[in-house]
């Protein structure tokens, strides 16, 4: 098994490219070795957004493969703590 | 201050002196606002100020002695001719009628002491009688200080935010509305909850899957927090509740809370439901009872299962409603009457009492002495009882003028000219009954105001004088009292009423009503309309209510109405409560009691077949009830039954019994809660046997029958 891949999230992480993000996120699941996702970029996420990186966790664990975030920026800090999730 | 007993007596008498007083000064206002030169009125009025201020002084109620003080000063000017009156004066002088009535209220509730909003409430009055007081002079007892606006405490609250699915796509994000909580106050905790969340495959990343529930302390009024979702309310499911921390507050607050007989108003002030959440909650309780033709689901209830206040509040809110209806079941506890009247009841009492011993005394005149003994002792407490009776009533007069300050406001308000016509003012009736119609009443008389009458421009189009009429009367008629309400304003429009009832789904379409069924329409619970409510504040008060009062009296009410000229509302009342005057039959082993006044008369049942529910009355069909049938009373019924023909609203019905067993004066035992949703029964009462007879109540009797017989016709045969 190799290391996961790493997915480098957009600047816009909305409801504008959260279908566009789930197609892609699912894709690099589908490879089998699980993936990192790369936040320090986001510059603006909204629910549908959040929503998103919560289905993609919930996916890692569903078919147990690694899923990790790194380097979350600012934005996504503040969204974190303002509905006291945890990725 | 502490009150002992005496006190307490003594304080009691005052209020129920101060009543009148106050209700003195208020007719004589009025009278002086139509009639300034009166000097004999502007005395009367001066005297009542003067009196109400040194009683008040004698129970060291300051505040009460300070107020009128300086409403007395004023009407001095106007005794010395010093001040005229005008319109203006009258203005400024009325609200200071309601102050005091509203302290000498809270007296009778046991404040001593104006609350905060009393004392602000009465200082900005005095300001308003400023311009009529010579240079100051008034002052003298020192101004009334209100107490400053303490900043609101902070509250806790608990959001249950629910939003829905397609809020993203509507460009609301869930997100920006937590951030904003936070600008209101603090947010103390988030619980993001994200059960919903649906797995990869099976999720729409443009919808909204996620719930929150935040805890936000702030000092922003609930209604704040509201108006914060404004534009995702309609998809979204938003439930702002205080905190558990916070009940006891609520409550608190609640028990502190001036007198309010309306749960509804009572919750609103404490801040625990805004207008919207209540209104919602009342169209949920309409809604209900026009689906479910049940009674209505207290509003409380309705409250707790939408999940806006949770139940201790309600209970609060409930036990401060009940507080409110004792004390005013207590306000009857003393009640004035006739100084004549009493010793009329004496002298009777003591002649009984004659009466009495003279049946003991052995009959050696001859045996018709002690049957003619015991015919006077019958005749003295019949006698008796009707002047107890008379004890407790009392002249609707008082009542009825009490709408004269009514009309007043609600014309200004509306920019109408009414002229209110009293008649019948001294017809008498049971104090306790005078008190209870009095709100219903007030409905009518908005309702006429509102709606009936007129603006003036609209009158003088269609060729009417330009002020508009109002006249309540009130006579007796046969055991009853009847008050009517009569506008000579545009009248029902038959059309728009059915319209509107085939709307709401009351009637079918393309029924066919007689007139008075139509205009009956508008006492059926979900029937007021929207502008109704907005425009007479009357939360939830419409006519159906209204027409509930007046059957829980044991009253009827009736409409009638000529497009353009006017409605007139006939309100039937018994005269009292406690005592009828019945007509005994006998169904079987058991007895009823028919209210006497409702009964025309009795006669055979003639032969005929069993099934056929209705006879030939001098050539007249008369259909009748089985009593046996109706209440399920078992055994055969008499070889020779016998008719009694009851009349409601002008509706003859006969009542099928098996014997007549004559008049009874009957005492009126109301029947236990338990029984309290049966309909056709109004009462009961123990016979001279030891049996109990129960009172049928006449109207519902009749009306559930006919409403049965329609059915029964509806079903095809056969």
């Amino acid at each position: 098994m190799t290391a996961p891949r790493r997915f480098v999230v957009d600047e816009e992480l909305t409801i504008v490219t959260a279908a566009d993000h789930r197609e892609r996120l699912l894709a690099f699941l589908g490879d089998g070795n699980g993936v990192r996702v790369d936040l320090s970029g986001v510059a603006d996420l909204d629910t549908a957004g959040l929503q998103v990186l919560m289905m993609t966790r919930n996916e890692g664990v569903r078919l147990n493969l690694p899923v990790e975030f790194t380097e979350p920026s600012p934005v996504v800090t503040e969204a974190l703590a303002l509905t006291r999730l945890e990725l | 201050m502490a009150l002992d007993d005496d006190m307490r007596e003594a304080l009691d008498m005052f209020i129920t002196e101060a009543r009148d007083l106050v209700q003195g000064l208020e007719e004589g206002l009025l009278e002086l606002e139509d009639q300034p030169g009166g000097g004999e009125t502007v005395n009367a009025v001066f005297r009542a100020a003067h009196t109400l201020k040194g009683s008040s002084g004698l129970f060291g109620l300051q505040h009460l002695v300070e107020f009128t003080h300086v409403v007395e000063t004023v009407l001095g000017s106007v005794r010395d001719g010093v001040l005229d009156v005008t319109p203006g004066l009258v203005s400024a002088l009325l609200p200071c009628t309601d102050h005091i009535s509203a302290m000498i209220e809270g007296l009778a509730g046991g404040r001593l002491e104006p609350d905060a909003a009393q004392a602000a409430d009465g200082a900005r009055l005095l300001a308003g009688l400023e311009p009529y007081l010579a240079d100051g002079s008034a002052m003298t007892a020192g101004p009334v200080v209100a107490a400053p606006d303490a900043p609101p405490p902070e509250m806790a609250w608990r959001l249950v935010l629910h939003f829905g699915e397609d809020c993203l796509r509507n460009g609301m994000d869930p997100l920006s509305f937590l951030r904003y909580l936070s600008t209101l106050g603090t947010v103390t905790g988030v619980v993001t909850v994200t059960d919903r969340l649906p797995e990869a495959a099976d999720m729409d990343p443009e919808s909204c899957y996620l719930s929150f529930e935040v805890d936000l302390v702030t000092a922003a009024p609930k209604t704040e927090i509201e108006a914060v979702f404004d534009f995702v309310r309609e998809d979204s499911d938003i439930r702002i509740t205080p905190a558990e921390s916070q009940f006891d507050t609520y409550v608190r607050a609640i028990r502190a809370m001036p007198e309010n007989d309306r749960i509804g108003d009572v919750l609103i002030t404490s801040g625990a439901v805004t207008e919207l959440e209540m209104a919602e909650a009342l169209r949920i309780q309409q809604e209900r009872v026009v689906r479910e033709g049940n009674q209505p689901v207290p509003i409380g209830e309705i409250l707790i299962e939408q999940g806006i206040v949770p139940r201790a509040i309600v209970d609060a809110a409930l036990t401060r409603q009940r507080r409110t209806t004792e004390t005013r079941s207590q306000d009857t506890r003393t009640i004035r009457i006739d100084a004549a009247r009493l010793d009329k009841l004496i002298d009777l009492v003591g002649e009984l009492v004659i009466a009495q011993s003279s049946t003991g005394i052995p009959n050696s005149a001859g045996p018709d002495t002690s049957s003619e003994a015991q015919g006077e002792v019958m005749r003295l407490v019949d006698e008796v009882r009707h002047s107890a009776l008379s004890l407790r009533m009392v002249p609707i007069g008082t009542t009825l003028r009490r709408f004269e300050r009514v009309v007043r406001d609600v014309c200004m308000e509306l920019g109408k000219e009414v002229s209110l016509v009293i008649t019948g003012g001294d017809a008498e009736m049971d104090k306790a009954l005078v008190e209870r119609i009095s709100d219903p009443l007030l409905h009518l008389v908005r309702n006429s105001l509102d709606h009936g009458i007129e603006p003036a421009g609209e009158r003088r189009k269609h060729g009417k004088a330009q002020q508009g009429t109002l006249r309540l009367n009130a006579y007796h008629d046969a055991g009853n009292i009847v008050i009517e309400v009569a506008d000579d304003g545009r009248g029902l429009d038959r059309e728009r009423i059915l319209a509107k009832a085939i709307e709401r789904e009351l009637v079918a379409p393309g029924t066919t009503l007689t007139d008075s069924e139509v205009y009956n329409l508008i006492f059926e619970p979900g029937f007021s309309t929207a502008e109704t409510v907005s425009n007479l504040s009357g939360r939830g008060v419409g006519m159906d209510v209204v027409k509930r009062n007046v059957t829980a009296l044991r009253g009827s009410i009736e409409v009638e109405t000529a497009r353009g000229i006017g409605t007139t509302i006939r309100i039937r009342l018994p005269l009292t409560l406690a005592i009828i005057d019945g007509f005994l039959v006998g169904v079987g082993p058991s007895s009823f009691i028919v209210p006497l006044d409702r009964v025309t008369e009795c006669v055979e049942l003639p032969p005929g077949p069993l099934g056929r529910d209705c006879m030939n009355l001098r050539g007249e069909v008369l259909p009748f009830i089985r009593l046996r049938q109706i209440f399920g009373v078992p055994g055969q019924p008499a070889r020779r039954q016998n008719v009694v023909i009851v009349e409601q609203s002008g509706q003859r019905t006969g009542l099928v019994v098996d014997s007549l067993l004559g008049e009874l004066q009957t005492v009126i035992k109301p029947l236990g809660i338990l029984f309290s949703r049966v309909k056709c029964i109004s009462g009961s009462t123990i016979l001279g046997n030891g049996e109990i007879a129960l009172i049928l109540d006449v109207g519902p009797l009749i009306a559930g029958h006919s409403d049965r017989e329609q059915t029964r016709q509806a079903v095809p045969v056969g």
